[in-house]
């Protein structure tokens, strides 16, 4: 069976949503989509563990060979992207559901399994697959989940963000779906790595020059980059919190994956920062999210809509690492990966439990959580510092490789900015932090924590943030070697 | 081949560009949904012109001949599940419209965006 | 919605015309799902036609009627029980030796059999998710009361 873990990776949750709908009853149904989470992150790990030791795996479906068929490959880097969202999964998954934050009754929460294990379906389908066109489908599969949990959310807003955030995904899927056509026109071929080694001789056609700005913008809506993000504030403010927590964690990484594969694995770093020039217009558009994300988030009266503009801001890091494309640059935007699922879905996983004991998620109704809930804003507390990139957390091993990019390449200023942009995030989580602990200090407020089902995944998810902030042998030397091989793609 | 011998790709573009016109410049959610629909088509159109080839004919080979020219059938397979994929996004959008409009009463945005700003 | 189905329903030109075609209407579904492999056809088509049958059914005769014969319970249960039947073939080819949905090998003699049974059960698959989702699709907006 060892053999068949690539394939198993999607199989098996694919195979779970079904069961899930057979099943029906709700805690069954938990119990088993708790398992079926757990055991994908076994096989990511496996996986991850295997290419470490052995390198590349190539997986033939249907045992057609590629580029006939449909090839699963996994490399460094997709090993390393499917343990990221295997597990944010695996941790999320068991979080108990809310019904003051789903619209749907407790009757029907085996939907919402089904649903959620559909999306990491998708999500893995997309990271593990090595055709360019299956990646649409995936994409498609993790997106139309996607909409629907959002939808679920108990606000009405949560069906007009969902709206606008389907026509968005769809006008991005669509594009990334013509500029396949376009590649595929000019090669005959889906599959990545013999895409890389038949587009050398045609990349001079204007077909070819077309694709990649399909490719790119597709890409970065979904990826919700500056100034394509329109969609996420509303989508990560009304959908559920476990569900804001479970897609601002993942979905936003995997198309961030496809983006790097995009440039790295198919056209080569030299066609993007050297002949298109990529970097001119990513770089100034990664400063402008850190920074205008940022500040966007500081004018925020609402918690979940302040961590949906941080996110922007965070995307904003991990676009300029990209951007950089050298070591340095290119290890802080992968490593910022791991390290900003962990604290995003940590984060929207304390507002979860906030929300289980306030009724709203403005800010002010936080006040005084700080002694009401004092393990659940802890936890905010430590989020946030690495958020800020306190020396300690995984924000600040992101932060220090960013920096050293941008330092060899010898942009002092970017070097600047990046820490200028930290400042503005020490205002944003202050102030959630001043109204939690420091507003109406005198008041007495009795002790009313969230139940420990919601702390456990909270604190995991927290707990990795300061944990691999110390120890960055596994998150950035996996980083580091992934960086190191997509270098080596094009030469 | 000149501008004309490209005419599919400019039935695509015209088709294309319709459909996102309609989904920037209409409010009503149901007719930008349609405006979605016509620019996916648009974009399954292009997949299946660009597998024709000229005098090709259905990718069946018959046992002893050599010498046929056939279509490539690929696109078309990959088409519908693209399809599919559409078919799947203008359920789910509509359903969420229907739902908008048990909630808010309008399908009209600005409406929409109008009564979100007064609850705020 | 309603009302136009109430006055379908009076109407006996379509009652009895209707009544007469949705044997063929199945029928056909039928053939293109079966014939899938040897014609054009399979199980998305197929399910899409299977399931206007019952379409135009719940359309002239009424909606309660058609939920009494398909209710949304089997509708469910039919959407996920095709893509079971999907992924266990892929499953089965696994446990014979060969890769996920290699299905050359569900036939240890003969591989061109081993195709297509499983290209057959593949399309049934399909064919039973199709159909139930387009059911569950007009079930979802057939059934909603306009309040």
């Amino acid at each position: 069976m060892i053999e068949h873990l690539p394939a198993l990776q999607t199989v098996v949750p694919m195979m779970a949503a079904p069961i899930c709908v057979l099943l029906r009853q709700a805690t069954l149904v938990r119990i088993f989509a708790i398992a079926v989470a757990w055991s994908c992150l076994a096989i990511a790990l496996a996986l991850l563990e295997e290419v470490l030791s052995h390198g590349t795996i190539s997986y033939a479906l249907g045992g057609w060979v590629a580029p006939l068929g449909i090839e699963y490959r996994v490399d460094v880097l997709n090993a390393y992207v499917l343990v990221i969202v295997a597990t944010i999964g695996a941790v999320v998954i068991p979080f108990p559901l809310d019904g003051r934050e789903l619209r749907i009754p407790r009757e029907r929460y085996f939907l919402f399994y089904a649903l959620f294990l559909l999306c990491l379906t998708g999500l893995l389908g997309i990271t593990i697959t090595g055709d360019l066109f299956n990646i649409f489908v995936f994409l498609e599969i993790s997106s139309l989940s996607a909409y629907a949990l959002i939808g679920l959310g108990k606000e009405r807003g949560a069906l007009t963000a969902a709206f606008s955030y389907l026509v968005m995904g769809t006008i991005g899927g669509t594009f990334i779906l013509i500029g396949t056509g376009l590649i595929y026109q000019m090669t005959g071929t889906l599959n990545i790595v013999d895409l890389a080694r038949r587009l050398p001789p045609v990349l001079e056609s204007r077909t070819v020059w077309i694709a990649p700005a399909f490719l790119v913008v597709g890409t970065s809506i979904k990826l919700a980059a500056f100034p394509l993000h329109q969609w996420l504030p509303n989508a990560y403010t009304f959908a559920p919190s476990m569900v804001a927590s479970f897609l601002s964690a993942t979905a936003t990484k995997v198309a961030y994956y496809v983006l790097v594969r995009v440039i790295f694995g198919i056209f080569g770093a030299a066609f993007f920062f050297e002949t298109l020039g990529l970097s001119n217009l990513l770089l100034p558009l990664s400063l402008i999210a850190m920074l205008v994300g940022s500040i966007a988030a500081i004018q925020q009266t609402n918690i979940k809509r302040l961590l949906a503009y941080s996110s922007i801001a965070q995307i904003g890091y991990m676009t300029l690492g990209l951007s950089l494309a050298n070591l340095n640059g290119l290890t802080g935007g992968l490593v910022h990966l791991f390290n900003h699922a962990l604290m995003k879905g940590g984060l929207f996983l304390v507002v979860a439990c906030a929300l289980s004991r306030v009724a709203s998620p403005d800010l002010e109704a936080l006040r005084g959580l700080g002694r009401k809930m004092p393990l659940t804003m802890a936890a905010f507390v430590v989020g946030g510092l690495s958020l800020i990139g306190v020396p300690g957390t995984v924000g600040f091993v992101s932060k220090w490789f960013l920096v050293l990019g941008a330092l060899d390449k010898g942009l002092y200023a970017v070097a600047f900015l990046i820490l200028g942009s930290s400042l503005l995030a020490v205002v944003y989580v202050w102030r959630v932090v001043e109204i939690m602990y420091f507003r109406d200090s005198d008041a007495i407020v009795e002790r009313d924590e969230a139940p420990l089902s919601m702390l456990v995944p909270t604190w995991i998810l927290i707990g990795g943030t300061v944990y691999f902030g110390f120890n960055t042998a596994l998150t950035a030397g996996v980083a580091h070697t992934a960086a190191q091989f997509l270098l080596s793609l094009g030469s | 081949m000149g501008i004309l011998g490209l005419w599919n790709y400019w039935m695509v573009i015209v088709l294309m560009m319709i459909g996102l016109y309609i989904l920037i410049a209409r409010e009503n959610l149901v007719k930008k949904m349609m405006g979605l629909n016509i620019f996916q088509v648009s974009v399954i159109m292009f997949w299946v012109s660009i597998a024709k080839v000229e005098g090709g004919t259905a990718p069946i080979i018959p046992e002893g001949v050599t010498d046929v020219v056939y279509s490539n059938p690929l696109p078309h397979v990959l088409m519908l599940t693209a399809i599919v994929v559409g078919v799947a996004t203008t359920g789910l959008g509509l359903a969420l419209i229907v739902r908008i409009y048990e909630e808010y009463g309008s399908v009209e945005e600005d409406t929409l965006r109008e009564m979100d700003r007064v609850a705020e | 919605m309603k009302i136009p189905l109430m006055r379908m329903r009076e109407k006996l030109v379509v009652r009895v015309v209707s009544r007469f075609f949705i044997p063929f209407i199945l029928l056909f579904g039928l053939y293109v799902q079966f014939h899938g492999d040897f014609g054009p056809g399979g199980g998305f088509q197929a399910g899409v036609i299977f399931t206007s049958g019952f379409v135009l059914y719940g359309l002239v005769f009424g909606l309660e009627n058609l939920q009494r014969v398909v209710p949304w319970r089997v509708v469910e249960s039919g959407a996920s029980l095709g893509l079971l039947l999907y992924g266990c073939v892929g499953i089965a080819s696994l446990f014979l030796n060969g890769n996920f949905l290699d299905y050359k090998v569900l036939d240890p003699h003969d591989a061109m059999h081993g195709l297509h049974l499983g290209i057959l059960l593949i399309e049934l698959g399909v064919g039973l998710t199709v159909s139930a989702s387009m059911l569950a699709i007009f079930y979802a907006f057939a059934g909603r009361r306009t309040a």
